[in-house]
């Protein structure tokens, strides 16, 4: 760890963690509770060379960052609920042309305009099912300005290794709430540079036939290799194609990618599972909640352990499903009615066992709410 | 001419998908006139469009292309041109992709002036998706959603961009090619947002719905009632449409803005 501490909001955070993967490109629109983000990139990365600009709207602003992409640039956008809403079809756009970028969603509550200054966990589901047809994506989300800087970092990498959109899911809490943060030295996070083709000049460039790793070399725009870039289903040299065979084929190649690396990009963090007898997955700024109860009722003998998911799609359920298989409860702990848990008792046989712990009315959920909910799940009364 | 507009067209992507008598591959064959003339290298274009007719102009031209979602073109070029300053950035769009659906990103990217070009080629209608009045279909023309005749005004384009502020606004037909070419030449030159409204036919929608006759009628009718800006006949006529170059001034450009402020950011406050 370096030596330089901050005492930042989460904001503050995510802002250093991207600096150091090496944003260069960012393009926003102000929205609470994400403007933070904004407002310190157009200090910080013109200092850098770097390029901010602010659009018109939500939907130029993802836009942009796709257009920056192309070009080479590591790119960011930052936004919540209602633009998140509205940067959709720009989203399914990267999916589709494989463009790497970052996609900032500081969670408040909704839905339309909602609780604007509050806390929510509702758009796990928006994050994987937002955007129109079938594909698969990424969501990371952290419940410590540490482990945030961390998982800012690794959305840049797995947004640059496989070509997709990767989205953050903060909220609310995480965003405003400040506390310590050590930056890390240079070289202490392994940063993913882009794969650049290395087919020379003159010479048939595929932009996508993807390799047997998943990942697709690629050339910058403005570069020696001049090829076609469509959200219409493409062949390798990036032309329209309405052919079965490349549709299914860029399909499955869309959703393998992804979907066959789970484990790869499962980040997660474990809290006294090992005899846990309930056992509270949670996740972003509720798994603070959720740990500090379980500490508390530790001490006093009671077996309890978290599951603290920082990687929510690809939905990581091997790894949910073995630290569940001794427990008697499995009680999701979020803000939200349920996203996760549907996902858990997807994932879980006895589906029984599986239980909700939330609050869906802007107030952080608290310890005692989630012990008191508890209590109701093991019989105990409130 | 040592190069020729076939060196530029990718005849991977062909047949095209433009109907017979459509007005688009005559605006496509000028936009290369006037790249080769300029001497412009394929590696340092960018081309972006959007959805529609219009913009499948990217798939067939060999430039770095970039076929975007519906009326975001300006958008992702934005991205693009302030990424890559040196890359020239031209942003063929429909009539309806432009100013319908992407009416905000067209009078912002004005109001921005990032240097780019962005030609309008405004056939009146939503042909791809078979013939529905469009902001440009103007009063009275009839449409497959307005089949008692459009009730709404259409937009001037000219006057729309002049007022957000684009630096270069200019109109031509695909009657006349050869000013159309010459303003292509000047619009991509010009440092700043450039806009060039081609009004060009679509017999297949537009014409057949309106009565218009074929594409040689069509064409005619840019003849007969277009005129050069401050003809005579525009006095006696009010109705016509001139053509023509209407603002061309330097302005403050937005990437070289954005220099600026890195300059600032840099050297301290």
């Amino acid at each position: 760890m370096g030596d330089k501490i901050l005492f930042v909001q989460g904001n503050e955070a995510c802002v250093e963690g991207a600096l150091y993967a090496g944003l260069n490109f960012f393009a926003g629109y102000p929205i609470t509770p994400s403007t933070e983000i904004a407002e310190l990139l157009a200090i910080r990365l013109p200092e850098r060379g770097g390029k901010f600009i602010q659009m018109e709207d939500e939907i130029a602003s993802m836009c942009a960052i796709i257009g920056a992409s192309l070009t080479g640039l590591k790119s960011m956008t930052a936004t919540s609920g209602p633009g998140f809403s509205l940067k959709q079809e720009a989203i399914g756009y990267a999916v589709m042309t494989e463009v790497p970028c970052v996609v900032v969603n500081v969670q408040r509550g909704g839905p339309s305009t909602g609780l604007p200054t509050k806390v929510s966990q509702g758009d796990v589901m928006q994050a994987r099912w937002g955007t129109h047809g079938d594909h698969s994506i990424v969501a990371l989300t952290a419940s410590t300005h540490q482990d945030l800087f961390r998982m800012t970092v690794e959305a840049f990498n797995i947004s640059e290794t496989y070509r997709t959109p990767v989205i953050l899911l903060l909220d609310e809490v995480i965003g405003h709430m400040r506390e310590k943060l050590i930056l890390p030295e240079a070289g202490e996070i392994p940063l993913v540079e882009r794969l650049w083709t290395s087919v020379k000049e003159g010479t048939n460039y595929h932009p996508y036939l993807p390799r047997e790793d998943g990942r697709l070399p690629m050339s910058d725009f403005g570069g020696i290799h001049r090829y076609n870039v469509t959200g219409l289903i493409h062949d390798m040299w990036g032309f329209p194609s309405d052919k079965p065979e490349i549709a299914y084929g860029l399909m499955r190649h869309l959703m393998d990618k992804i979907e066959d690396r789970v484990q790869e990009m499962t980040y997660l963090k474990e809290f006294y599972l090992d005899d846990a007898e309930t056992v509270l997955i949670s996740y972003g700024s509720a798994a603070r909640s959720a740990l500090h109860l379980v500490e508390n009722r530790r001490a006093r003998g009671e077996r309890l352990g978290l599951l603290e998911l920082q990687t929510l799609w690809p939905f990581p359920a091997d790894a949910v499903r073995e630290r569940c298989q001794q427990a008697e409860f499995v009680v999701v702990v979020e803000m939200n009615m349920g996203q996760i848990m549907q996902e858990v008792k997807r994932t879980l046989d006895e589906k029984d066992k599986v239980f909700l712990a939330n609050r869906i009315d802007g107030t952080f959920i608290s310890p005692s709410d989630i012990r008191n909910i508890l209590r109701l799940i093991q019989g105990k009364g409130v | 001419m040592a190069v020729s507009v076939k060196d530029y067209l990718r005849e991977r992507f062909m047949p095209h998908i433009w109907c017979p008598g459509c007005g688009h591959g005559i605006i496509m064959n000028n936009l290369i006139r006037a790249v080769i003339s300029l001497g412009i290298r394929k590696n340092d274009i960018v081309m972006v469009t959007g959805i529609g007719c219009s913009s499948r102009i990217s798939g067939y031209m060999d430039f770095h292309t970039l076929h975007t979602i519906h009326g975001r073109a300006l958008a992702f070029a934005t991205g693009v041109k302030l990424s890559r300053p040196e890359l020239t950035t031209i942003v063929p769009m429909g009539d309806g992709d432009a100013l319908a659906i992407g009416g905000n990103h067209f009078i912002h990217a004005a109001r921005r002036n990032v240097d780019m070009t962005a030609i309008v080629m405004n056939n009146n209608v939503y042909g791809m998706t078979g013939g529905q009045f469009s902001p440009l279909s103007g009063y009275g023309a009839m449409a497959t959603t307005a089949p008692y005749g459009n009730i709404c005004k259409a937009f001037d384009i000219v006057e729309l961009a002049k007022g957000a502020g684009a630096s270069f606004v200019a109109r031509t037909t695909t009657y006349h090619v050869t000013s159309m070419k010459e303003i292509l030449e000047k619009a991509i030159t010009h440092k700043g947002f450039s806009v060039v409204e081609v009004l060009t036919q679509c017999p297949t929608y537009f014409g057949r719905k309106n009565r218009m006759g074929d594409a040689v009628d069509m064409l005619n009718y840019f003849k007969e009632r277009t005129v050069p800006i401050g003809s005579e006949k525009k006095e006696k006529d009010p109705s016509l449409i001139e053509r023509g170059i209407f603002v061309q001034e330097e302005r403050a450009e937005y990437c070289t803005e954005y220099e600026k402020v890195v300059g600032k950011a840099q050297g301290g406050r």
